[in-house]
This record gives C-alpha cells, structure tokens and sequence, in this order.
C-alpha cells in the first residue's frame, strides 16, 4: 500500500536536486532559485502506529545567489545542482551544497534553549547601568520554541572553469570530489583555497573535444576509489593511489554498441546521465536515455542487468532531439537493500524495477491521479495497437512533465519524487 | 506532443531504410526514392543540428555536454556524406554556384570564421558553404544531383544559389564555440595539482578576441536579411527560437523572392552582384527608373 504527502511549491522553484540524509530522517531539496530546504520526518506518534512519521518543512534558506562573471559577462545560475549529506558526527547536521561554480558547506543545528538571567543586561537586551546591580545570580537556560539554524561554514569556490555537475562525499568524511564537464577536484572539507585536480579530460586543442564528464562517484566504502561517467557512455574507475592524476584509469566500463540499433543517435542515447554504487559497493547503476544498467566492478565488459525504461522512445528520437528533451538528464537511485532501483519518465511517470523477482512498475506522480492516503495504482503505456482502458498512448505522453529527481529513503521504502515544481513523498504502508 | 516543427518531422519510424530495394521487379526507381528520401532525412537532420550548435553561441553558457553531442552528430553525419559521395557532389556544386553568383562577402567572412580552425588542422579540402538542398520543397533537384555523380558535374541550374545557406562548419568548425565559453583555461592549464583562487584572471585579449568572433558567427546567421552590422533587431531574431525554425522552413521549401525586404535589403540586392529581382530582365533605362524610384522610397521624397 501507498499513501503520499504532497507539498507545494510557486511554479517558478523548479526543483533541481533530492536527496535523503543517512539516517533518512531528513530530506533536502534544492531549487531553480537557489534555494534549500529541508524536510524532517515527524516521530511516530502513538496515537496513529499505522502512520510512519510524515515530513514536514524542518529549515528553508538561501544557498546560492546569482552572480555575474564580469570577465566573459556572462550570470552564474544559483540553481541548486546537488546537494550531498555528511555523515552525522555531533549534534549538528552537514550539508555540502553546489550550483554551477560553488560549492558551500551548510552547518544546519538546532536551538532549542537561551541564556536568561544576565546580571548587566534586561531581558529584551538592554544593558543595565552597573551602579544599578546589587546581587549577582548566575544566567541559566531556559527552553524557548525551536529554533533551526543554517549558515554557512565553508565557501569552496573559484575552481572550476565549466559546469558542475556532481558532488560525491568520500567514506573518509574528510575530503569530497567535485566535477564539471571536463575535470575533477579533490577537496579537503577543512580547506577552500586549495583543491587538488584528478582527472583532466580536457583536450589540448579544444577542436578536439568530444567527450565530457557526466558524473562521479566516490565508492561507499574504499576510499580510494571513485568512478566518472561519460557523454560516450563510458564509465571509468580510477584508484587514487596508483598516482596523483587519475588519468589513466583501473577499470573502464564500456558495453559494445548493438549494430541493428545504430542510428545517428546513438551516441546522444548512450550518454550516461547518471552514476550510482549500490550500497553495498559490489555494483554500480547508470542511466543513459532509454534505460537503466547494473555494472559488477568485477566485469567491465558489459552490465549484468539492463532494464529498459520507456523503449517506446526509440522511434521518436528523432522529435526528441528537435524538441530537445532527447538531452534530458534522469537520475537513478537504489533502495536501502538494493534489491530495487528507481528511476524517472516523462508524463510524471517514474519507474521502479525489482531485481530479484525481474518485475517492474510504472507509477505516476500527480495530483489528478491519485489522493493522499490511497493506494498508488500501476500505469501502462500503450505502445502500438488497440489501446486498453486505462493504458495512454505515446503521443499522448506530456514531454514537458518530466520526473528527473527521485531519492529513496535509506533504510525504509519511503521515496521522494520531484516533478517539476512539486515534491512527492510515498511511504509503503504495511 | 511536439509544439514546433512537426511538420519538418523525420520520419520516425525507423532511421535507415534499406538501401536496397527488395523487389526485384522495380530495383532501381524504388532504391533511388528511398536513398534519396534517406538523403533528405539526413540532410534536415544535419540542417537543425546546425541550427541547435549556432542557438548555442547565441545563449549565455551553452551547456558544454549538449554541445559537444550535436556537433559529434553533424560530424557523423558528415562523415556518412564524405563516405558516399554526397559532400563532394554537394561542395562542387556550391563552388560552382558561388562563383557565377559571387556571393557578397559577408557569407565568405562567414565560412572563413568557420573554417578557420580547419584550414590550419587539415590539409583537406576547404569547405565551402553550401545551399541547404533538400526537404519536401525540392526533392527534384536532389535526385538530379544524385543522378548526375556518374557525369562529373553538376549543372548550375540544380542549384538554387539565391537559396540561403546553411554553413557546414566541417569536422572542427563548430569550435568557436567552445573556445568563447572557455577563453580563461590558459591560466588554468598551467598548475595542474593546485587550482585555487587564481583560476579566473583576467584574459581581456580573449573577450575582445570572443566578441569578433561571435559577431562574425552571428553573422553565418544572417543569410536572408543581410544588415550592415548587428543591430538590437538582429538580437531579438536571434532570440526568438520559433522565428528562426519558420525561416528555415520558408529557406527550405525553396522560396526565391525573400519575404521580408527592408531597405537595406533592397541596398543589398542594387549593390550585390547576384542575381536580383531588378536586373536581368529589364533594360538599361528601366534599369535607372527603377533605381530613381527606389531611391525615392528609401529617401521618402
């Protein structure tokens, strides 16, 4: 069974990032306009135990603002691209947040008591002419209505020329990667005026380019190890022992090109939008146009597992490269045993593919289709012939609601699923 | 489902038809229609990845990736043209069709930004710009074309050279484009283990550098209403994604006369040495009248 929370945004925050903390007890989003916020599930109440706790705003604040690059004259976008949790050592909570230059570390605490009793000042803040003091009494705290706190702890900026596109927390918890198009950095969480660069892939002569970074990952457990995706459909692993430039890779993930499939896109539809570690670090998923594949690292000649996801495509990618979305990024997740991986389509369709039993749902994320606390039911997409009852033909598909975010709770089956401007929130009732 | 240009649509159901056809009673009609149908289809997917990768240089920052992918694209393409035969029977025939025409300079400019980068890395043919040929407004002449290869030339009259152009920039052409976005890397390049604060000096040579050449690149764009220089006007052509897809349309289904003539467009066609819609034909003292009458207009007399 399912039941949803919906929240609403202003139809300008496009939400542009999901992602749950690592104990799930918090989600953040970011958004078109730079904005963060954070959801926090409510404790269980006794009252209702059939209800896992539901997800209510926690914190909202300003990231990233706009900002303008005199030299090309060219505005820096405050969009939220993505936003990664740091593993919770003390009562305060750790973001790293990133738009398309800038990366900053959020420190997001809580405050739920203040100093009351001062000898030299009122309680409104006052100050007290000291001749006016005859006792003296020591300040104690008082519980006062909470209060979250988000500021900013470190600004780690000016050191990349493109776009970035992934952010990626090292099992270390000291040091983090950043990518854009064409290079990856290597930073120390203490340290922002100095970063150390991996992976360069930019040609000398930039006629020469044909080829950039997607995404990258550090692996959930070995430190060491990190992978990058590409626009050719390539997936590197590099070890960052074997030298200080990860140029030359350990591994290189690459599955040969299906001939009868050839076409002049091929390569558009082979550009992996997305790169994921399973949780236990054994597998690897990524997402290129048409479908979904499971890598083992020990196996780099083809995945082990692929899962097509809307195939019904394939003969219209000629309209979806004139009409752009052929250039759409999806983004991949795991559950919290990877036995189930997730995904988005368009229409607001997002799809969810079991491994072990080799079954797969389509459900749909919108308001008109399901009320909260109902069950959500499966959707079919009819891709030629006689049209069933409930079942919606390709050229009826809304290419413009696209599901490009979605996140999965790390240990419980709630996931999160962004459409354009709406957060959805789905939690398996038992 | 798809709000713009379905009319120009693929055919979408299925890419490469097989070039040869299986009915043995009619081989050659059958497999001519189809190659050429297959043609055009590349032809109109080569036209709009050429138009995607010039909106790139017109947005803010292009996203490099999307970039990077069209252009391997009109490279494939271009490489499937070199391999049959198409891009030498195409660059002949413009070549041919510039010199009777003698193009304004602006397009020649044009293509020299274009190819500028190719002429020093290859030692290959030059490209020249090329009419945009094919689509649903002139199949007859693609079959010409592709019937005459045995003959070793292609007449003048296949070839519209009135149709505006679209600039097929070659294997390396659409670099403009990435070396604007990227003028700053020089510093970069230099300390590989530590990228601090210092990564965006300035590079005021390059900007000034960029602007030229985005103007000149501007300038491929400016086939049907040559203007003097780039003006606020030119902006919002530019600007208007819909407006450029309908141009193109009107480019491609062969219109001769240009539907919107604005003075300086009426300049163009009295001072260009291509053929115009007040020469020819008329004589010498109509010629004058027609000039006095014009002149008239623009003055407002």
């Amino acid at each position: 069974l399912y039941s949803h929370k919906k929240v609403g945004w202003k139809p300008a925050d496009i939400i542009s990032t999901v992602e749950f903390n690592h104990s799930g007890e918090l989600l953040a989003t970011g958004d078109k306009g730079g904005r963060v916020v954070i959801f926090q599930q409510e404790l269980e109440s006794k009252n209702q135990p059939q209800c896992r706790g539901e997800y209510n705003v926690y914190s909202t604040f300003q990231s990233h603002e706009p900002e303008f690059d005199y030299l090309k004259s060219l505005e820096i976008e405050e969009k939220i691209n993505k936003i990664r949790w740091l593993p919770q050592k003390n009562a305060a909570q750790f973001l790293l947040s990133t738009n398309d230059k800038t990366i900053k570390l959020w420190k997001i605490s809580e405050r739920d008591k203040r100093p009351e009793g001062y000898n030299l000042k009122e309680e409104d803040g006052r100050y007290r002419d000291p001749t006016t003091v005859t006792t003296l009494r020591v300040p104690v705290f008082q519980p006062m209505d909470l209060m979250v706190e988000a500021s900013p702890r470190r600004v780690f900026a000016n050191a990349h020329t493109y776009h970035i596109n992934s952010i990626s927390v090292n099992s270390d918890c000291e040091t983090y990667l950043s990518a854009d198009d064409l290079r990856i950095n290597l930073w120390n969480l203490e340290i922002t005026d100095r970063s150390f660069n991996i992976v360069d892939i930019k040609p000398v002569n930039m006629e020469e380019l044909t080829e950039v970074i997607t995404a990258a990952e550090f692996h959930p457990n070995q430190c060491n190890t990190f992978v990058y995706s590409s626009s050719k459909g390539t997936i590197r692993l590099c070890d960052m022992r074997a030298s200080a430039l990860c140029d030359q890779h350990s591994k290189l993930f690459e599955e040969p090109e299906d001939p009868s499939n050839r076409s002049f896109f091929s390569e558009i539809i082979s550009s992996i939008s997305d790169v994921k570690f399973s949780h236990s670090g054994r597998y690897m998923m990524t997402r290129d146009y048409l479908s979904v594949k499971i890598w083992d690292l020990n196996m780099e000649s083809r995945p082990v597992e692929t899962y097509q996801v809307h195939e019904y495509l394939r003969s219209k990618l000629c309209s979806l490269y004139e009409n752009d979305c052929i250039f759409d990024k999806f983004e991949c997740c795991w559950n919290g045993n990877d036995s189930v991986v997730m995904t988005g389509s368009y229409n607001n369709f997002f799809r969810m593919f079991d491994r072990g039993y080799r079954q797969d749902v389509t459900l749909e994320a919108s308001r008109e289709s399901s009320k909260p606390r109902s069950v959500l039911k499966p959707r079919k997409v009819c891709t030629g012939g006689k049209r069933k009852k409930d079942e919606i033909s390709v050229d009826s598909l809304d290419f413009n609601k696209k599901i490009l975010h979605t996140a999965w709770h790390p240990q419980d089956n709630i996931i999160a699923v962004a459409t354009t401007n709406n957060l959805y929130i789905f939690q398996d009732k038992l | 489902m798809f709000p713009k240009g379905t009319k120009r649509k693929f055919s979408d159901s299925g890419d490469e038809p097989a070039a040869g056809g299986e009915d043995v009673n009619q081989p050659s009609s059958v497999a001519v229609r189809m190659l050429s149908s297959y043609s055009l289809q590349r032809q109109s997917l080569l036209d709009m990845s050429l138009i995607k990768l010039q909106l790139c240089h017109m947005l803010v920052e292009p996203n490099l990736c999307r970039s990077v992918l069209i252009a391997n694209t009109v490279r494939q393409i271009q490489e499937e043209m070199t391999q049959d035969g198409t891009w030498q029977i195409m660059t002949q025939a413009l070549s041919a069709a510039n010199a009777a025409a003698q193009c304004s300079a602006d397009r020649l400019v044009a293509t020299e930004v274009l190819c500028r980068q190719t002429e020093a890395t290859q030692g290959e043919q030059v490209l020249k710009p090329f009419p945009a040929v094919g689509s649903e407004g002139c199949p007859a002449e693609e079959e010409v074309v592709v019937e005459e290869e045995g003959e070793g030339g292609v007449t003048m009259s296949t070839v519209s050279p009135q149709a505006p152009t679209s600039y097929l920039p070659g294997t390396f052409g659409m670099d403009p484009c990435w070396e604007e976005e990227n003028g700053e890397d020089e510093e970069e390049d230099e300390d590989s283990e530590e990228c601090g604060s210092g990564s965006e000096e300035g590079d005021s040579d390059r900007l000034v550098e960029d602007s030229r050449t985005a103007e000149q690149v501007f300038g491929t764009f400016e086939i049907k209403n040559p203007a003097p220089s780039p003006d606020p006007a030119l902006e919002e052509l530019f600007s208007d994604v819909d407006a450029s897809y309908y141009d193109l349309d009107t480019v491609l289904t062969g219109m001769q006369s240009a539907p919107k003539m604005g003075p300086y467009d009426l300049l163009e066609s009295l001072s260009s040495h291509g053929p115009s819609p007040l020469s020819s034909s008329t004589s010498c003292r109509s010629d004058l009248n027609e000039l006095d009458h014009i002149m008239e207009i623009i003055v407002g007399s």
